[in-house]
């Protein structure tokens, strides 16, 4: 009797929730499974895998998954490192540790459009952009950073944008550090360095783990980015999954193939979530 | 000869004065406590010496090594912490060896040590296990050994019972003092709890705003304190102190008026000139109840039951209560009024500045 009510009192929430998944999950399956391009409507008859098989031969599609695991693990690596040293550079007190805490915060409220812009217009421009500025200052050709290296671009600008959350997420865990614990490792002769490899190491473990899920899940989806800098090209250079399908679904009018890849995003995702919480994961039970 | 030597040692925080001027010097082997209320600096002093504090002014000399500016980590000294400040991602064995690894101490070394540590203090067979998933008294052994593998010159204890539940804490209590034993080790302890302190020093060094107030044995402290303060601060229940508001020379005793009634007070035993009034210390446990003809009368107020004794509060009159030790199937009812007999021998006198101007007789 009570279980029942329970389950009547939970129900509007579950199926609201589940009709909220269900229904883009299998309109996505349908329409991958049928003809449909925007530019010849009323021909939606019944495909198969074709679209499947297309958007797997498309000559974007082996640049576009690697483009998106390269991005997604140099974006890793890099927030998660420079940001654990960051961290650590910023937990001892000193004057302006306030001001200088904000300002590496500060870029992760800037939305990712507005972000891409200042990297393009202000930053990597080769004429009038700082780095073009510093390269000719030092007597160097400027290099055109949008043209000659896209996906690196990318990386740099996404990983401006992510650097704070880490950097967020590593300081608080560093505030909650023991101190007698290093006190303890001094008195024991541990250097700063042995105190950072045994000690603030292991505690950062936990989050860590934390950032690297977090941002895989946002980092597999990268787009305004791309679309807003380097529009993907030149070619396929900076092309992921996620642009690939707005470009066949917007671009090419074929709402079927880019379903079939939308459907092959969530295989890739799953992959990905399954190694990572293998490699990671088992950091969040201790 | 004194082996760690504190001279004139000095501490200031940006506006606070923490350690004015300590002097300090602990002999081979000696079990010394540090004592005194919260804030008196005992713990600034002990971090000090540990070198996890840097000192402000004056030395500390260890062994014949000035080590007031030497790194902790080469003072050749072992810390336990109050919060045992194991490492938590290391396992007990870890723990224990994490000093002799950074020293790159041989591997079979290190393995006969930590053998011998963790069967000393009967850790074997938590070797693998990590500091959370030990009990609060495992920690404190696991704390202790990490100490005792490094065989340092001298071990400081940041109050490690405190964290723990009072029956562990008096069964820890004996166990620091059969290592004690055992090692031989000089050992310096800090903490605010005086039964600690009473029951396991050498010597108690104790503290006040910064400052020594006095160092000796516990007895030493007990019978013959220098100021009101040491007074007060050992002795549990603390000790009754009632003004004395008129003293006259009687042949060889002084009259000390207390409360209206006079008490007579060998002359001998005054140290200094006479003084006008004085504020007299009495302990509970030198009075006794008495049917009459006693020194001071009062009126039961209450009477605490602690089974092996008891407790009786007094009112001597408006506004003075003292505390009296009696047997412990005492008859004593509220209300009752009674007659005090008080232990001359054991009575202290204190000037109005609070120090001690009588001598306890020698001990027959």
């Amino acid at each position: 009797m009570k279980r029942s009510i329970t389950r009547l009192l939970m129900a509007p929430s579950v199926i609201m929730l589940l009709v909220w998944m269900i229904i883009p999950l299998s309109m996505t399956i349908y329409f991958s499974t049928i003809r449909y391009n925007l530019l010849y409507p009323g021909q939606n008859n019944f495909v198969g895998w074709m679209n499947f098989e297309f958007f797997i031969t498309d000559p974007g599609f082996i640049p576009a998954v690697s483009n998106t695991l390269i991005l997604l693990l140099s974006v890793l690596i890099i927030t998660v490192v420079l940001g654990v040293m960051l961290s650590a550079l910023i937990d001892k007190p000193f004057f302006g540790q306030g001001i200088v805490r904000v300002l590496l915060i500060s870029p992760f409220f800037i939305m990712p459009t507005v972000n891409a812009l200042i990297w393009k217009n202000m930053m990597m421009n080769p004429v009038y952009g700082i780095f073009a500025w510093i390269s000719q200052s030092l007597g160097l050709q400027p290099i055109d950073w949008l043209s000659s290296y896209p996906l690196m671009s990318v990386i740099i600008m996404v990983s401006w944008q992510w650097l704070p959350f880490a950097i967020l997420v590593f300081v608080t865990a560093l505030q909650s550090q023991d101190s007698e614990q290093k006190e303890a490792a001094q008195m024991d002769g541990a250097t700063g360095w042995h105190i950072f490899r045994y000690l603030t190491i292991p505690h950062l473990a936990r989050p860590i783990a934390v950032v690297v899920m977090i941002e895989t899940i946002f980092l597999l989806a990268v787009f305004a980015e791309i679309f807003v800098s380097t529009g993907g090209g030149p070619g396929y250079d900076s092309t992921n999954l996620a642009y690939l399908i707005y470009n066949q679904a917007l671009l090419q009018y074929d709402v079927g193939v880019a379903s079939a890849g939308g459907l092959f995003a969530v295989l890739l995702a799953n992959i990905v979530a399954f190694f990572l919480i293998r490699a990671v994961g088992k950091n969040l039970t201790v | 000869m004194s082996y760690l030597t504190i001279t004139d040692l000095q501490k200031h925080y940006d506006s606070y004065h923490a350690l004015r001027g300590i002097n300090l010097n602990i002999s081979e082997g000696e079990f010394v406590v540090f004592v005194g209320p919260s804030g008196c600096g005992k713990s600034t002093l002990l971090r000090t010496i540990a070198g996890l504090e840097s000192s402000t002014g004056g030395n500390i000399e260890l062994d014949g090594r000035d080590i007031t500016e030497v790194a902790s980590s080469k003072r050749d000294l072992a810390m336990v912490f109050q919060s045992y400040a194991l490492y938590p991602h290391m396992t007990v064995a870890d723990n224990l060896s994490f000093a002799l690894r950074l020293a790159k101490v041989s591997d079979a070394e290190i393995k006969e040590k930590v053998r011998s540590v963790s069967a000393s203090l009967q850790l074997d067979a938590l070797l693998e296990r990590k500091p959370k998933e030990l009990s609060g008294g495992q920690r404190q052994r696991v704390a202790i050994g990490r100490a005792i593998v490094r065989q340092p010159k001298v071990f400081l204890f940041d109050e490690p019972l405190s964290n723990l539940d009072a029956a562990l804490r008096v069964q820890m209590r004996l166990e620091l003092a059969r290592l004690h034993k055992k090692l031989g080790t000089t050992m310096i302890y800090v903490t605010h709890d005086q039964v600690e302190a009473m029951t396991l020093a050498d010597r108690v060094v104790i503290l006040n705003a910064g400052q020594i107030e006095q160092v000796g044995t516990p007895l030493e402290l007990y019978r013959q304190p220098n100021s009101r303060f040491v007074a007060e601060f050992i002795g549990t229940p603390k000790m009754n102190l009632i003004a004395a508001n008129k003293i006259v020379r009687h042949e060889d005793n002084l009259a000390i008026e207390l409360l209206g009634q006079q008490i007579l007070f060998p002359a001998n035993r005054l140290k200094g000139p006479l003084p006008k009034t004085a504020v007299v210390g009495i302990r509970p446990e030198h009075m006794t109840l008495v049917k009459e003809g006693g020194d001071l009368s009062g009126r039961i107020e209450l009477v605490e039951h602690l089974g092996s004794e008891a407790y009786a509060h007094l009112q001597l009159s408006s506004d003075q209560t003292i505390i009296i030790k009696a047997p412990a199937r005492t008859e004593l009812k509220d209300g009752q009024v009674v007659s005090i007999k008080i232990d001359i021998s054991e009575i202290i006198l204190f000037n109005e500045n609070d120090r001690v101007i009588s001598v306890i007789p020698e001990e027959v």
